[in-house]
């Protein structure tokens, strides 16, 4: 049985790590608050944005852009949206697997990466998979210039024909406890020709305003996976580090009887030791 | 008194105006469009420029980044990229991006055109909106 002083220096350091592990859980909870926010407040645009394509679809004219160009696929790409940081519980482990399930697709295609964020890149280039492009330190609040970034260098790969298809991989913040990750297809654009077909007047030409719209689309709905991943991120720390300060917590009660029950045990053998001894001297 | 109608101004960072106006001025890619209530359903392109609409007999000014304006239902919808309500326009900070565009295009050389062109335009927007 350990002393008593070694368990009491344990349960020192245990109390530490709570207060680090409360603090970190506080940190998230109010940097999770705005981050809800932004994803709240980006969803109505991302959703008109989507529905006045739909409607552009269905207006019935012939719509052509690179963007909407269908080819037959050889390459995939994939764009994973992990976080820089670590300390947030299975939230990369999750996004890397789905990540990784794609990846494994046995279908004679290739299969490429885009990375954002630090644990996704790490993660697949320690494993040698092909990543074409990569970006990091996006912070805690991403903005919308770093989704107009990726969406150009992605744009890129597309018309290049470096790619002929893109997905999205990024964890949908459904709550606090609950973050699904969910792989969404980016390009080539489908619009989703839905019901309403009044005739639309279409200012100055069918063309030009899509010629508007689909670069804008890419980067709304880039941005929206990026918030969502951020919030979801964030949301999976704040749960991470609350079961992380209730683990100390149990610890710590586990300890502190340990170290009752050893000091107990000092006092008996001592005066057993006293007793036994008096008794000799007799 | 004209027929109100429902205008909605959105942006990524969020709704920026929603209610009932009588009037809606906005600055298309091909020129200013009115649009009044029971308009035909409408898709259009906007320039970077200033939206105006009219409300309980007041004129009131949005500044915008470009964007779309989709009518439809008897109701108007601008979706843009970034737009402010006067209130929300910093007079010193566009006054300082308009020099700071102005001074990058007279240099000509070594500098994206295009981009400082759309600055200044953003700029002159927003100052346009507070006049």
């Amino acid at each position: 049985m350990a002393g008593v002083r070694d368990i009491r220096r344990r349960i020192r350091s245990v109390a530490n790590m709570e207060q680090i592990t409360k603090a970190m859980k506080m940190v998230a909870a109010s940097k999770l608050r705005r981050a809800q926010e932004k994803v709240t407040a980006s969803r109505p645009y991302a959703e008109r944005l989507q529905a006045m394509l739909g409607r552009l679809a269905a207006s019935g004219s012939e719509l052509s852009h690179p963007l909407l160009e269908r080819r037959p696929v050889q390459n995939i790409g994939y764009i994973l949206v992990s976080s820089d940081k670590g300390l947030c519980g299975g939230f990369n482990t999750n996004l890397i697997r789905a990540a990784r399930e794609e990846l494994a697709t046995l279908d004679g295609k290739n299969r490429l990466l885009v990375t954002i964020g630090l644990k996704g890149l790490d993660f697949f280039r320690r494993r040698g998979a092909p990543i074409l492009a990569q970006f990091t330190g996006l912070g805690d609040s991403p903005d919308f210039a770093a989704a107009r970034r990726i969406a150009n260098r992605v744009t890129e790969l597309y018309t290049s024909g470096e790619l002929d298809e893109v997905y999205v991989i990024y964890a949908r913040f459904i709550s606090v406890l609950n973050q699904t990750p969910t792989v969404r297809k980016l390009l080539p654009i489908e619009p989703a020709t839905d019901g309403g077909r009044d005739e639309y007047i279409i200012e100055p030409s069918p063309a030009a305003v899509l010629n508007l719209l689909l670069p804008g689309y890419i980067e709304s709905r880039l941005f929206n996976a990026l918030l969502e991943s951020k919030a979801s991120e964030l949301g999976a720390k704040m749960t991470a580090m609350d079961s992380a300060t209730e683990n100390a917590k149990e610890m710590i009660d586990k300890l502190t009887l340990a170290m009752n029950r050893a000091r107990q045990a000092a006092i008996t053998t001592e005066i057993t030791e006293i007793v036994g001894g008096a008794a000799a001297l007799e | 008194m004209a027929t109100p109608f429902f205008l909605n101004v959105v942006t990524p960072a969020g709704e920026v105006f929603s209610g009932e106006v009588d009037f809606l001025l906005v600055p298309g890619a091909e020129g200013d469009l009115g649009i009044l209530a029971r308009h035909a359903p409408l898709i259009a392109g906007l320039a970077i420029g200033v939206l105006r609409y009219d409300r309980e007999g007041r004129r009131e000014k949005i500044s915008l980044s470009g964007g779309f304006l989709e009518v439809g239902g008897n109701k108007a919808t601008v979706l843009a990229k970034t737009a402010e309500t006067t209130a929300m326009i910093d007079r010193k900070r566009a006054e300082a991006a308009k020099k700071r565009a102005e001074e990058r295009l007279r240099q000509k050389e070594g500098i994206d055109a295009a981009r400082a062109e759309a600055a200044l335009k953003r700029a002159v927007a927003r100052l346009k909106a507070l006049s």
